[in-house]
Parts: structure tokens; C-alpha cells; sequence
């Protein structure tokens, strides 16, 4: 597994952090903010490796850098951890393994930097001096393409684009490949690097994002929170290995969880609103708990998509409370988006990352800033700081504009 | 080494990452410095900026080595004087 997050790069220093109830969210300081209303975002920390921090260059040879868009980069930085910690990386001369490892590495925007660098450029009249650079840096593929190529994947190149629910798209679509056979091995995951002048905007825009914490930034993210009043933007990339069980034992991997349950829907009712009742989160989320045969009691950890906008976190609330009847008394269910922010694309992924993570180590991570709960309910939200919980299964929901919805389950390794 | 030289093979160690004594007149971008054939598009374009020069594709194409470049733009910067 692989994380570049705003709470820092790779998984155990980012996971250390989110335990200790630290934020990674912050003023804006790498572009202007003072035409716009929300000048706060969740973005990966400058620094050496060392520190747990980002320099590209440690990465990525400079001459590539201008050859991919941040989403890529930051892709590339958590699929190389990944991969890393997984073991598997079959030489040139292991054509039959290498053709049998996919990835699909998605993205909700893509290249917005580069296409607004673009824009500027043949807007000025320049368009011969556009960078042959420019379309592969922007395409969303490209992540998936750049990963298989640094690496010799050959198998399945793909690439998911289902907006704030491409995480987790990208990685049950990943787990049914396999079980499909169309390979042994995927590199899953989704990457965002939007937070930019015309992400900001855009979002800002939509009325989506939170606009009154500028001052106190760490405060801003604060799922189901009475006082809470939009979403934070968050950039990063989650990336995992996943790998056929007899596959992965064979070779003596390292198991960090099985995927074990998988489910969708749609709204079908606006282009950015949630469904007036939850019913969309509500049939993903039944969909993947059927799909893995387990019942909401067998359940003991919900990561929500709670993106502490006023609207969709107590639509969320109550379709797990539906889905989880008496069983929500013992339910733990957090945000982690209230240190990360949202980080749209990738969010499904790292936060995947997050629920392998609370069944290893038997921990609910918390969600911070939850002091009076804009509504009251049997289920945990595990305010503030972590629990210690026996957790057996945890799910995790994305779920995206244009109404889209996801929800994967995991178990402890076998 | 001429300027129009010395700038050339500046652009390159840039533009393609490589070590400056890689560098010479007989290089060729793309089977002795790593480039393919999108580095090359890159690298007419920064030549055409950083020395006011138009590099039409058919010329492009036909820039393989440093040595290519170099001359390429020293004919062009002589038209400029004579006229």
C-alpha cells in the first residue's frame, strides 16, 4: 500500500498521524487566494522523504516532472511505495508475470493544471508553442499508463473516472479483474491533484466547499458537526496491490486485508446533490454487504464518505441507521476526512487504505472536530480521538457528482 | 565553441537531463541522449524560443545530432544578418 496524503507521504507516518488526531488541512500559500472565499485545502507537505514529506525530485528525474501533471506525480509516489512494499516486481525476463499485472490507477479531474497552463498559452495567441507534453500530462489514464510503464505492468491498462468516487471504483473494479482472470495481480488506486487556481474556483463556484474556518483551517473539516459548512479540498494519491489469494500465498506475500465485498448504484436525481433520502448510499452500500455475505451486524467499522458538507453527511447517517438497524449500537463509523479533507478522486482509495488499516491494528481512527452532532444517533462517530475496537470488517463508501455511489468491504487477512 | 554552440548544447543538458559531456557535436538526441521522438518536438521549440528562429517540420525532422542543430540555426542566423 502507498499514500501521499496531506498528512504526509507513506502509510505508517500518514496512519501514526491520523491517530493522533492531527490535521493535515492549511491556508493556501503556493498560488493567490483573495478573489476566492475559500482559501484553506489539505495539500501534500513540502519536504524530504526523510521527514515524511514531498520533493518531487526525490521521485521523479526532472526531465519527467514536465511530462506528467501533479495528479501523475503524486500517483507515481504512492504507486512506487505500493509496489515496493508488496515485493512484486517481475524482471524483464518474467514476461508471463508481467503480462499478468494490471493497473487501474484513476482520477476524478485529471490534468486540470496542465489544461489551464494550456488554455493560457493558445489564448495568448501561442498555440504553436504548446508542449507536445501537454495531452499526455493531462489525460487521466496516463497515471495508470506512467506506473505500467516505470514498472513493465502489462496487463489490463485502465483507469477509472467516476468523480469523488473513483477510489473505490478503481479498486473493486481492480479485485473483479482478477476474479474475473483477467489478472493475477492490480495496482489500484486513484490520485487528485487539483487544488489549483480553477479547482478552487470551481468548487467554490458549486457552493461546495467550507468558507468560514480561513482563519483556523484545522477547524474546517468537521463531519456532522452542527457547525460544519463544507467540504475542504484535499489532494493525494492511495495505491494498492491487489493480488489473487493462492497467488499471493505462493510467493509468500505480505496479506494486509482481503477484498471481500463490492456494491454500486446510482441517484439518478442531480448533478451534484445527494438523493433527498440517502437511497443511493443506502443501495450501494447493501449491494456490497451482499455481494460479500455478510450481514450490517457483521460489521464493526463503517469509513464514510463524510465530507462535512451540511447536506450529505445526515443523508449518510441515516442510510447506514436504515441499513444497520439494533446494529448500529455497535457500530463505529469516522471521517477521515476531517484531517486529510477530501481529496475527490483519490479519496476512496487512501481512505480504503484507512479501513485495511483499522482491521490490522484494531482501531477506529477518528473524526475530528465532531463536538455536537448536528444530529443524534445510535452509531459511533468516534469524535475526536481513536478507539480501540475489535474490528473484524470494515467498509468504506465513496460517492461522487453525477450521482454515483461505491462501497467495498474488507477482512483481516485470512 | 561558437555561442550558438555553447547555447545549444545548454538547451540540451536542460531539456533532456543529460550530463553536459555527453553532449558533443555528433550526439544524436534520440540514440545517444535518451530522448524520443516527443523530446525532440520539445527541443525544436526551445531552440526556435531562445533564438528567435522558425524550425518548419520538414527542417525538424531533419535535426537529429547536436551537431544538426547548431548548424541549422547558424545558416538561419546568417539570413538574418544578410538581410
Amino acid at each position: 500500500m502507498g499514500i501521499a496524503s496531506p498528512l504526509g507521504i507513506g502509510v505508517e507516518h500518514v496512519w501514526k498521524r491520523m491517530l493522533n488526531a492531527e490535521s493535515g488541512i492549511a491556508a493556501i500559500q503556493n498560488f493567490d487566494v483573495s478573489a476566492l472565499p475559500a482559501k484553506i485545502a489539505g495539500q501534500v507537505p513540502q519536504g524530504s522523504k526523510t521527514e515524511g514529506k514531498l520533493d518531487i525530485g526525490e521521485w521523479i528525474p526532472l526531465k519527467d516532472q514536465k511530462k506528467m501533471d501533479r495528479f501523475i506525480q503524486l500517483a507515481l509516489v504512492a504507486a512506487t511505495e505500493a509496489v515496493e512494499d508488496s515485493g512484486w516486481m517481475p524482471g524483464e525476463d518474467e514476461e508471463e508475470a508481467r503480462c499478468a499485472t494490471g493497473v487501474m490507477i484513476g482520477s476524478g479531474i485529471g490534468g486540470l493544471e496542465s489544461i489551464y497552463e494550456a488554455a493560457q498559452v493558445v489564448a495568448a495567441g501561442r498555440a504553436r508553442r504548446l508542449s507536445p507534453f501537454f495531452i499526455p500530462s493531462a489525460l487521466i489514464n496516463l497515471a495508470s499508463g506512467h506506473v505500467s510503464i516505470k514498472y513493465g505492468f502489462k496487463g489490463p491498462n485502465h483507469a477509472v473516472v467516476t468523480a469523488c468516487a473513483t477510489g473505490v471504483h478503481a479498486l473493486g473494479d481492480a479485485a473483479r479483474l482478477i476474479a474475473l482472470g483477467d489478472a493475477d495481480v492490480m495496482v489500484a488506486g486513484g490520485a487528485e491533484g487539483a487544488v489549483n487556481d480553477i479547482g478552487l474556483a470551481g468548487f467554490c463556484a458549486a457552493r461546495a466547499l467550507s468558507t468560514g474556518y480561513n482563519d483556523t483551517p484545522v477547524l474546517a473539516s468537521r463531519p456532522w458537526d452542527e457547525d460544519r459548512d463544507g467540504f475542504v479540498m484535499g489532494e493525494g494519491a492511495g495505491v494498492v496491490v491487489l493480488e489473487e489469494y493462492e497467488h499471493a500465498k505462493a510467493r509468500g506475500a505480505k496479506i494486509y486485508a482481503e477484498v471481500i465485498g463490492y456494491g454500486m448504484s446510482g441517484d439518478a436525481h442531480h448533478i451534484t446533490a445527494p438523493s433527498d433520502t440517502g437511497d443511493g448510499a443506502f443501495r450501494s452500500m447493501r449491494a456490497a454487504l451482499r455481494s460479500a455475505r455478510v450481514e450490517p451486524e457483521g460489521v464493526q467499522y463503517v469509513n464514510a464518505h463524510g465530507t462535512s458538507t451540511p447536506l450529505g453527511d445526515d443523508l449518510e447517517l441515516g442510510a447506514v441507521e436504515r441499513l444497520w438497524g439494533d446494529a448500529g449500537s455497535k457500530l463505529a463509523m469516522s471521517s477521515t476526512k476531517s484531517a486529510i479533507g477530501h481529496l475527490l478522486g483519490a479519496a476512496g482509495a487512501v481512505e480504503g487504505i484507512f479501513s485495511i488499516l483499522a482491521i490490522r491494528d484494531q482501531v477506529a481512527p477518528p473524526t475530528l472536530n465532531l463536538h455536537k452532532p448536528s444530529r443524534e444517533s445510535i452509531i459511533d462517530r468516534v469524535p475526536r480521538e481513536a478507539q480501540q475496537r475489535p474490528i473484524e470488517v470494515a467498509l468504506s463508501n465513496s460517492f461522487g457528482f453525477g450521482g454515483t455511489n461505491a462501497s467495498i468491504v474488507f477482512r483481516g487477512a485470512p | 565553441m561558437s555561442e550558438t554552440a555553447e547555447k545549444v548544447k545548454k538547451i540540451v543538458v536542460e531539456h533532456l537531463g543529460v550530463e553536459e559531456s555527453k553532449v558533443t557535436n555528433e550526439a544524436s538526441f534520440i540514440d545517444d541522449l535518451g530522448a524520443d521522438s516527443l523530446d525532440t518536438v520539445e527541443l525544436v521549440m526551445a531552440f526556435e524560443e531562445a533564438f528567435g528562429v522558425e524550425i518548419p517540420d520538414d527542417a525538424a525532422e531533419k535535426i537529429t545530432t547536436v551537431n544538426d542543430a547548431i548548424k541549422y540555426i547558424e545558416a538561419q542566423q546568417g539570413e538574418a544578418d544578410k538581410a
